[in-house]
């Protein structure tokens, strides 16, 4: 064997310690998402076992029946949906509509707003969540989705993120648009929105995650169970007494996480991107 | 992060600007449509951003407490939040669950990104998704499998242990025990992002400079000494920041696996504005308690802003 097959073969061995060490490190991160899954889908029993098992001996949808009774679960499914999805919709539409103007249009002032804007990315929006909710308690918005999206429908980071896209991109079209007699809105709407869906799509799932994903939020807003969202609703399950209804959890749980999940499958490559371009915040 | 690096020297100027000449008409209907484009965006973040900050400042002098009159009392909250054993408690734990997260989390997020960088990787492309999954599960429910995985009668981790003879009883019980189990929580959680950051800054670093190390007969130690860490330094300095502001935030696994306690060793700053400001309805109080954290974020934003500015130089 000569001095390069060895070190040839070395590398191989390397990769394939590395490789298995990886292996562990992902099986460890993967180990409360497995059992999530798994518990989910055990019965009652077998969940509160001692030994504890891994796979279930008997696959059932008793959990996810029992989480349907005990809980509005397809209430707070719904609700989830439509507050993350809402505040979703309300800040890409308005972050857009104002990152526009920033980019896009020169007026008196604009330097300063935008100092404005980012200067309130500091704000952490726990240390000003009592006079929110006094805000949104003398609206009368406490337990509906008003009060839910409407003080999150537009944000700073959002409209930062969005400004620098737009200036990325050619002013040639608009400028032909202009000549061409078209208003400011045909243009935003008609020119620049459709140029710019690649950082729509990354700041909309960044937005729809982190609401999804929420527990303080929903928990100060809404003080009704059925107006609760998921992650909310699910805290809930932990009685007085002490006790876990663990299996019923899991099933929750899962039910929480499947919709992301399926999101992931389909945009995988930009949704990595997104938290990447995102870490900018 | 300075408009002006990424500003275009092209800017439009509509035709109502150029020497002022334009018609009157155009002026106001141009103003017009600015202050339509900028009006809900702006009105939402005057309404529940800046407002709120004033407010919370005026609530942080006052006894209210959501009923009846509110009284100016000066500084006493902000007296009562630096002298309360409680409050003290509260933000010593918040300091200690920091001191515990942050070098834990981004250690773990640049090891694995750099291996998520190795080309002698195989299968990169399959790691990088895998072990980002955690970012899509939320922390209240990450809290929720990682209570069943540490019950002390039925919970595997506890099981496999007791297979090595090492007994670590409940946890979430234990005074000591409690706050590093949250954290592990939150690191198990949040590493990914950081790794995600890490993984998009060493993509920048040039091959090519690694392999010329190589030539010079550099080992791997010393080409992460002298290449890897100095050209992510501030890579590293943000997520440091970012990290440490999402550490003063703690909350989600808190409220679900320990509520805080066992004899408030969980305790967090966060949690304590929830507390008092919602179930003990001590508005005034916890507003101050809110001013603290919120001059502390202010003080780390400021230091990450400087951090953003000098990565987005490298990159341009």
């Amino acid at each position: 064997m000569t001095a390069l097959d060895m070190r040839r073969r070395l590398r191989t061995v390397g990769s394939g310690l590395f490789f298995v060490a990886m292996l562990i490190v992902g099986l460890l991160v993967l180990l409360p998402i497995i059992i999530i899954v798994l518990t989910a889908f055990k019965p009652v029993a077998e969940v509160n076992a001692f030994p504890p098992s891994l796979l279930p001996s008997d696959w059932t949808l008793d959990n996810f029946t029992r989480i349907f009774t005990e809980l509005p679960f397809a209430r707070l499914i719904l609700n989830s949906f439509v507050f993350a999805g809402g505040v979703t919709l309300c800040a890409l539409v308005f972050d857009s509509l104002a990152a526009y103007v920033l980019a896009r249009i020169d007026f008196k002032g604009s330097r300063v707003l935008l100092l404005i804007i980012v200067a309130s990315l500091m704000i952490p929006f726990q240390a000003t969540l009592i006079p929110i909710y006094q805000l949104v308690a003398d609206f009368g918005w406490v337990n509906t989705f008003w009060g839910l999206i409407i003080p999150r429908a537009a944000d700073a980071f959002g409209i930062f993120f969005l400004r620098q896209f737009f200036l990325s991109l050619p002013r040639d079209l608009d400028n032909a648009a202009r000549i061409d007699g078209a208003s400011e809105f045909r243009i935003f709407r008609s020119v620049v929105l459709p140029n710019a869906v690649p950082a729509l799509l990354t700041l909309g799932i960044y937005t729809f995650v982190n609401n999804w994903n929420d527990l303080l939020w929903p928990l100060v807003f809404t003080t009704k169970q059925e107006m609760g969202t998921i992650t909310s609703g699910l805290t809930l399950l932990t009685g007085p007494s002490g006790i876990v209804p663990y299996g019923v959890m899991m099933a929750g749980s899962l039910i929480a996480v499947v919709p992301l999940a399926i999101m992931f499958l389909f945009v995988q490559r930009r949704f990595i991107e997104s938290v990447a371009s995102t870490g900018l915040k | 992060m300075t408009a002006s690096d990424t500003r275009p020297a092209r800017r439009y100027r509509p035709p109502g600007q150029l020497g002022g000449r334009g018609p009157i008409g155009g002026q106001a209907k141009r103003r017009l449509t600015i202050a339509g484009f900028l009006l809900p965006a702006l009105a939402i973040l005057v309404l529940f951003v800046f407002w709120p900050m004033l407010s919370a400042l005026r609530l942080s002098f006052t006894d209210a407490s959501g009923f009846g009159q509110e009284e100016f009392i000066g500084l006493d909250n902000y007296v009562e939040v630096f002298s309360d054993p409680n409050i003290l408690r509260a933000m010593g734990n918040t300091v200690l669950y920091t001191v515990m997260f942050t070098p834990l989390a981004v250690i773990l997020a640049l090891v694995l990104a750099m291996a998520l960088n190795s080309p002698r990787l195989p299968l990169r492309g399959m790691f990088r998704t895998w072990l980002f999954l955690p970012f899509i599960v939320s922390l209240a429910v990450a809290a929720f499998a990682w209570q069943y995985l540490l019950d002390p009668q039925v919970g595997l981790v506890n099981y496999w242990l007791q297979t090595f003879g090492i007994r670590i009883g409940n946890v979430l019980q234990d005074p000591v025990l409690a706050m590093p189990t949250v954290v592990v929580v939150a690191v198990w959680k949040n590493f990914a992002f950081y790794m995600i950051v890490f993984l998009a800054g060493l993509q920048d670093i040039p091959s090519s400079l690694y392999e010329a190390a190589k030539m010079d007969g550099a080992g791997p130690w010393s080409r992460f000494r002298n290449i890897t860490l100095p050209l992510l330094n501030n890579t590293t300095g943000f997520v440091l920041i970012i990290a440490t502001i999402a550490a003063l935030q703690a909350f989600d696994q808190i409220y679900v696996m320990t509520g805080g306690g066992p004899y408030r060793s969980t305790q967090t700053v966060v949690m304590q504005i929830y507390q008092s400001g919602f179930k003990d309805l001590e508005l005034g109080f916890a507003s101050a308690l809110s001013y603290v954290l919120l001059v502390a974020t202010l003080i780390l934003s400021l230091v990450q802003f400087f951090f953003t500015g000098r990565r987005e130089k490298d990159t341009a």
